[in-house]
């Protein structure tokens, strides 16, 4: 017996391919949605996984510097050394911020690590050009996404960086490239106030007789420093040692200390669970949405061809075709439309994914998953059809 | 009139068929005998409403008569109820149609049409399509065997859809005014074409006709008027 969908197909095959497009569009784009979700996980994976870090500690009761503004002492880093299981702590911040760059602002997260003490940690952990951060001031790494070169100058706030090193996938959860820098030029970029604001202040603390006492000279000074002065980070990363589960020494450092302590599993959890909850939530929206776009369009074409062969259903009927005959035809012409649909949009995805500004991650696995919906859509879709074509009555061609 | 010898093909009698119930109803039928031998051609004639269609559709097994019988060769196939539980399986066995308007399968080509029915039937792709080569050649449409329905001219349209209702050797053939598109020199070849085939294959060929250049060319000729068949004797006889 000759396939009478391969047949249809074949003859109306530009009605087919052109419709075929415009879904793989369609899906192409709900691919590429799964893709930014997958993308967003990924990044705050390797955001923990970069890190080196074993244990994060922040600020009591705040859910880390990812979720929630946390500011830590910076000297509690050396105390952490005394507790058993800790290999090395370092202190960390993160400012989310612009930096200029050739006329053009790029949005980066900036990360203050301590150069030179332990690169693994805290710092890139596999450099594509350059060199680790060596000098406490002025030297910066940058994330290939931010195209800056090795040697450019990039200011951030008042002080110019010349670029040592370039990584690749250092990404906040937001998909900012990060940018490495000497952690006192870090403090220094993060609670810096403008000139005007610090003249004020120095006024007014030099106004205020409590700290400019004729009896106590240099006070004023020690105070003005003082306020100058930042003396905080956003966490101090600890790595464990070999021997030691990090959920043993998390206990320790909770017990020691009034500090929040998170293990890795712990901050991924915040970061999925929290930060990227409510894009998730949206990405889902937009994927049923898409697919019930998808599912509406396949119906509306596959009902529409089987509108266009009525009379030929009725002649089948009429010859002695079987009803299942006409329904695996309708159903098969729905498939290969889904199958079209699926390739398109696949090699879309695939071909537009890398012009994004932000990560898209195609897993092989949601494609597999996409196919099956897909394919599950279309047969769902073209039952409106079965129905109209089943209804057909063999008299009609007569 | 049908020699008493011959054997019938088709037996109709009394049939009816009424549409609706109640004050609605409507007899389309009311008293409809027929019968036809093997290898003859006769002629459906009557005014529009007076039920040709409904006949057609009743013999076709499409629609169910009322009340009556309808015997096939040896098998009835409709004793006030139908006597088949596979309808689909006698019109593709016994009945072959020939439309007003060609209805061919416009996705497939000029061979496959008329090889579908054979294929439907069980028989091989290369079968189906050898008996459809043999049967194109003998309407004489073999050269457009590849070519597409929208390609062919009205009358060769019209000699596809025959080969497509002679493929699986049906013992009757309901044309529905087979030549009405046709201009009267075509009609006449059409007409031809089925007197040759129904001598050829022995199958009986109902027409139904309002064509007046055709209806001289029947020997017996069925009218139908307010749901009853009268036979009459055609100018062909």
């Amino acid at each position: 017996m000759i396939n009478l969908a391969v047949r249809d197909i074949l003859y109306a095959w530009g009605k087919f391919i052109f419709t075929g497009l415009g879904l793989g569009l369609l899906i192409g784009v709900t691919f590429t949605m799964a893709g930014v979700y997958r993308g967003k996980v990924n990044d705050a994976e390797a955001l923990l996984k970069n890190s080196g870090a074993d244990l994060w500690l922040v600020q009591k009761n705040t859910l880390g510097p990812f979720a929630e503004p946390s500011k830590v002492h910076d000297h509690l880093y050396r105390e952490i050394f005394a507790i058993p299981g800790v290999a090395q702590a370092v202190n960390v911040t993160y400012v989310t911020m612009q930096v200029r760059h050739r006329k053009k602002d790029i949005r980066t997260m900036v990360v203050g690590v301590d150069p030179g003490v332990y690169a693994e940690l805290g710092q890139p952990q596999y450099l594509i050009a350059g060199r680790q951060i060596t000098r406490n001031h002025y030297e910066a790494i940058a994330d290939l996404a931010t195209g800056f070169k090795l040697g450019e100058h990039i200011k951030i706030r008042r002080n110019y960086y010349t670029i040592v090193g370039l990584s690749r996938r250092m990404v906040a959860t937001g998909g900012d490239p990060m940018i490495f820098i000497p952690l006192k030029d870090a403090q220094d970029v993060q609670f810096l106030k403008d000139n005007t604001a610090i003249i004020k202040q120095r006024r007014r603390t030099s106004e205020n007789p409590v700290f400019n006492r004729p009896g106590v000279p240099g006070l004023l000074d020690a105070v003005i420093t003082l306020q100058q002065t930042n003396h905080f980070v956003n966490a101090i990363l600890v790595q464990t040692k070999p021997n030691y589960a990090a959920n043993e020494v998390a206990k320790s450092i909770r017990r020691w200390k009034q500090l929040q302590v998170y293990t890795n599993t712990q901050m991924k959890k915040i970061l999925l669970g929290k930060i990227i909850a409510a894009s998730a939530k949206q990405i889902s929206m937009f994927l049923v949405i898409l697919a019930l776009v998808s599912a509406a369009i396949i119906a509306f074409i596959i009902y529409t061809l089987t509108l266009g062969k009525i009379r030929e259903i009725a002649v089948l009927k009429l010859i002695g075709a079987k009803n299942l005959s006409i329904i695996w035809m309708i159903l098969q012409q729905a498939l290969a439309l889904g199958i079209i649909g699926f390739m398109i949009g696949k090699i879309a995805a695939t071909l537009w994914a890398p012009i994004f500004p932000k990560h898209i991650m195609l897993l092989t696995s949601d494609s597999a998953w996409g196919f099956i919906t897909i394919m599950m859509i279309c047969v769902l879709a073209s039952i409106i059809a079965i129905r109209a074509a089943l209804k057909v009555d063999p008299a009609e061609a007569i | 009139m049908v020699n008493a010898n011959n054997k019938r093909v088709v037996f109709i009698e009394g049939l009816r068929k009424r549409y609706g119930k109640g004050e609605a109803a409507v007899d389309a039928l009311i008293h409809v005998d027929m019968q036809i031998t093997p290898g003859e051609v006769v002629g459906l004639v009557g005014p529009s409403g007076s039920g040709k269609s409904t006949l057609l559709k009743c013999l076709g097994a499409v629609i169910e008569p009322t009340a009556g019988r309808i015997t096939l060769g040896d098998e009835v196939i409709y004793d006030n109820n139908w006597k088949l539980s596979n309808l689909r399986a006698l019109r593709r066995d016994k009945i072959g149609f020939i439309f007003q308007m060609p209805y061919l399968i416009q996705f497939l080509n000029v061979v496959d049409n008329v090889a579908l029915p054979s294929m439907l039937a069980g028989r091989t792709n290369k079968e189906a399509r050898k008996q459809a080569l043999a049967l194109l050649e003998a309407l004489d449409v073999a050269h457009r065997a590849n070519a597409m329905p929208s390609q062919l001219s009205g009358g060769e349209q019209q000699r596809v859809s025959i080969a497509r209702a002679l493929i699986n050797r049906p013992p009757v053939i309901l044309a529905d005014e087979p030549t009405a598109p046709l201009d009267s020199e075509r009609a006449l070849v059409v007409i031809r074409i089925l007197n040759q085939m129904a001598h050829q294959y022995k199958t009986a060929i109902i027409i139904v006709t309002h064509d007046e250049k055709i209806i001289p060319t029947f020997k017996r000729i069925y009218s139908i008027r307010d749901g009853k068949t009268h036979e009459m004797t055609g100018e062909g006889a």
